[in-house]
């Protein structure tokens, strides 16, 4: 390992990420907005989760505790035809007519279903007895911004790893570097060094850009969420170097890295959480690199878990990292 | 003179095309060779395995005597027929980048001048011409100083006036010893260029020597040029060998004299008779055959 040419190759390749404008904006940009969007979409009062269309008005429904119930968007209509379609088409969750004590529902509707049980119970006395939990507030947008930030960071890596090593052999560059003294320790370490501080930076910045107007609950150590960002990102980049290897189609690369993104991006809990889903799909999870980046990040953003507590993940993904990066180094191939 | 680069029964296969069949070279040090031939025919395998690109499927390849290793990679200096270079990186950073894969270098400044790149040398390589990118490719491959320089199709695409200046910055490389080994479609480029010529054709080597010999080898005849338009159709029975292209008729003969008179006796106007002697592209066409290749 010549550390002379590793840093040459190093240098040039962040000349060529941080002056291609759009892709640097792209990086930064889209994840700050994704979760600034989350923010509005999911502030004030509280999402409404059932519509529920009222023939005249909610209030003629006089004290009927139905109407005051949370979570629950209701919607004066005039026109019962008018109305009816869209219940048919799931439009409305439920429509009501309280003057004449009606209701419909579409029979296909999960949410009909539920409202119709509330409906039904709302006026009926409690049978058990209530209790609360006390504890912060975890808006969903907390609970989101980890995943969209580690999201966001594993396309960097896959893409920005994966694509731009096939790109280069697809080009030839890669067989003009093959006839230079350049090993190909030397190539593939400076893209990965390259790759990890830029993608390191950039998510520092986004953390920092949506913490300051959103503010994010951070219960844990910065320095533990840097450290599953920087093995997480390291695993990540290393699977891009196995799709990297030997590919010399950016079509099928392309087509390889959506393969892996996509089912990761669903299955690690980036939008929900995998509790009650099949477990199979749960072990499935565990096999991605982000789920453990996510679940680590949270725990450490959320519930203050320390590094102890994260450890197993720490564990997983060095030992993915080391896997990955073992795989792709002996698979590659200059041409 | 020493031998920088030789081969022996050099023989590459693929699954299904025999692409080298044995092929022996001698590149003397100093030396401009040029390996000729038409498409399919094997130039570009051969350069590869001799670059150090592909491992032969048998055969020797020896630098200095020794087979390819690191002094190998050092020594050599490769200008790709096209080449991708990073983008928004300039030609200045580009030159350093390559630059520090050596022990020995040459310094930019030389390079600018070696190779005329003073105008665009800090400009992003997605913004320079043909000739600006081929310019630069050529200082990269010079950048360690090579002993030995392999040039894979260096004009292709270039215009007259651009190829023209390439073919003088080839010479100052020849002027301070360096061995070349250039690989060209053109026949002209080869002619001016190299010192010694190899033909190749289905992965072999089908002839060698200098330009000039391999010419007066196989040649010892003229060319009788006139336009189409002044020869008569149907051709008269001329007891010489006569080609009818599309725009010109040609006339091998030995005797020219003899020629013009028979040419004169059937009334044949020669108000636009051009004579040349035979080039490398008759040579060419006459070794490798006139069909299209893929």
């Amino acid at each position: 390992m010549n550390f002379q040419r590793f840093w040459a190759v190093f240098v040039c390749r962040n000349w060529e990420f941080l002056r291609d404008r759009s892709t640097l904006t792209w990086n930064l940009l889209f994840p700050i907005s994704l979760i600034a969007g989350f923010a509005v979409a999911f502030s004030g009062p509280g999402l409404a989760l059932y519509k529920v269309g009222v023939l005249g008005d909610a209030a003629s429904g006089g004290g009927d505790a139905f109407f005051k119930t949370r979570y629950v968007q209701f919607i004066p209509f005039v026109d019962l035809p008018a109305a009816l379609p869209k219940v048919e088409r799931h439009q409305l969750d439920m429509l009501v007519d309280p003057v004449g004590r009606r209701y419909w529902i579409n029979e296909e509707s999960p949410k009909g279903y539920v409202l119709e049980r509330v409906l039904r119970g709302a006026d009926a006395p409690a049978t058990f007895d209530k209790q609360t939990v006390s504890g912060q507030v975890i808006r969903y947008v907390d609970w989101i911004a980890p995943g969209i930030l580690a999201m966001n960071m594993m396309f960097s890596c896959l893409f920005g790893v994966g694509y731009v090593i096939v790109r280069y052999r697809k080009s030839g560059m890669l067989k003009r570097l093959k006839a230079t003294p350049l090993t190909p320790l030397e190539f593939l370490s400076a893209q990965v060094v390259s790759r990890l501080w830029l993608i390191l930076a950039t998510t520092a910045l986004v953390f920092a850009g949506t913490d300051w107007f959103i503010g994010f609950p951070m219960h844990g150590s910065y320095l533990a969420l840097g450290l599953v960002f920087l093995v997480g990102a390291i695993s990540l980049i290393s699977l891009g170097l196995i799709v990297a290897a030997r590919t010399n189609s950016e079509e099928v690369a392309a087509g390889l890295l959506n393969a892996l993104s996509w089912p990761m991006t669903f299955l690690s809990g980036v939008w929900f959480s995998l509790e009650g889903v099949h477990p199979v799909l749960q072990q499935c999870a565990q096999l991605a690199p982000l789920t453990h980046i996510i679940d680590a990040a949270r725990a450490i953003m959320i519930d203050g878990a320390d590094l102890a507590a994260i450890s197993g993940h720490l564990l997983v993904l060095t030992m993915m990292s080391i896997g990955f990066m073992a795989v792709g180094a002996w698979r590659f191939r200059w041409e | 003179m020493t031998t920088l680069l030789e081969t022996h029964n050099l023989i590459k296969h693929f699954r299904d095309v025999d692409a080298v069949n044995g092929i022996d070279l001698a590149l003397p040090a100093g030396c401009c060779f040029g390996l000729l031939g038409p498409n399919g025919a094997g130039k570009t395998t051969t350069v590869e395995l001799l670059e150090g690109i592909q491992e032969p499927t048998s055969g020797l390849i020896r630098y200095r005597g020794e087979p390819l290793g690191p002094r190998f990679r050092q020594d050599i200096g490769i200008m790709f027929q096209s080449t991708a270079l990073q983008d928004y990186v300039t030609g200045r950073e580009n030159l350093r980048m390559f630059g520090s894969f050596y022990r020995r270098t040459l310094p930019v400044a030389e390079l600018v001048e070696a190779c005329a790149l003073g105008e665009f040398l800090d400009r992003d390589t997605r913004k320079l011409s043909g000739g600006q990118r081929q310019r630069l490719l050529l200082a990269i491959a010079l950048v360690n100083d090579p002993e030995l320089i392999f040039l894979d199709e260096p004009t292709t695409g270039l215009d007259p006036q651009a190829r023209r200046n390439f073919w003088e910055l080839i010479h100052r490389i020849k002027a301070r010893g360096k061995t070349i080994l250039l690989t060209t479609h053109y026949m002209e480029e080869a002619y001016h260029l190299c010192d010694e010529i190899a033909i190749m054709d289905h992965g072999r080597i089908i002839a060698q020597g200098a330009p000039r010999e391999l010419l007066a080898a196989h040649f010892d005849d003229v060319v009788l040029q006139l336009p189409l338009a002044d020869f008569p159709n149907p051709a008269p029975p001329l007891a010489l060998t006569v080609m009818r292209g599309r725009d010109a008729v040609e006339i091998l003969t030995r005797d020219v004299n003899a020629a013009i008179r028979e040419l004169l006796a059937w009334n044949i106007s020669l108000a636009r008779l051009q004579i040349r002697p035979r080039t490398l592209e008759d040579l060419f066409l006459e070794l490798t055959g006139r069909e299209l290749r893929a």
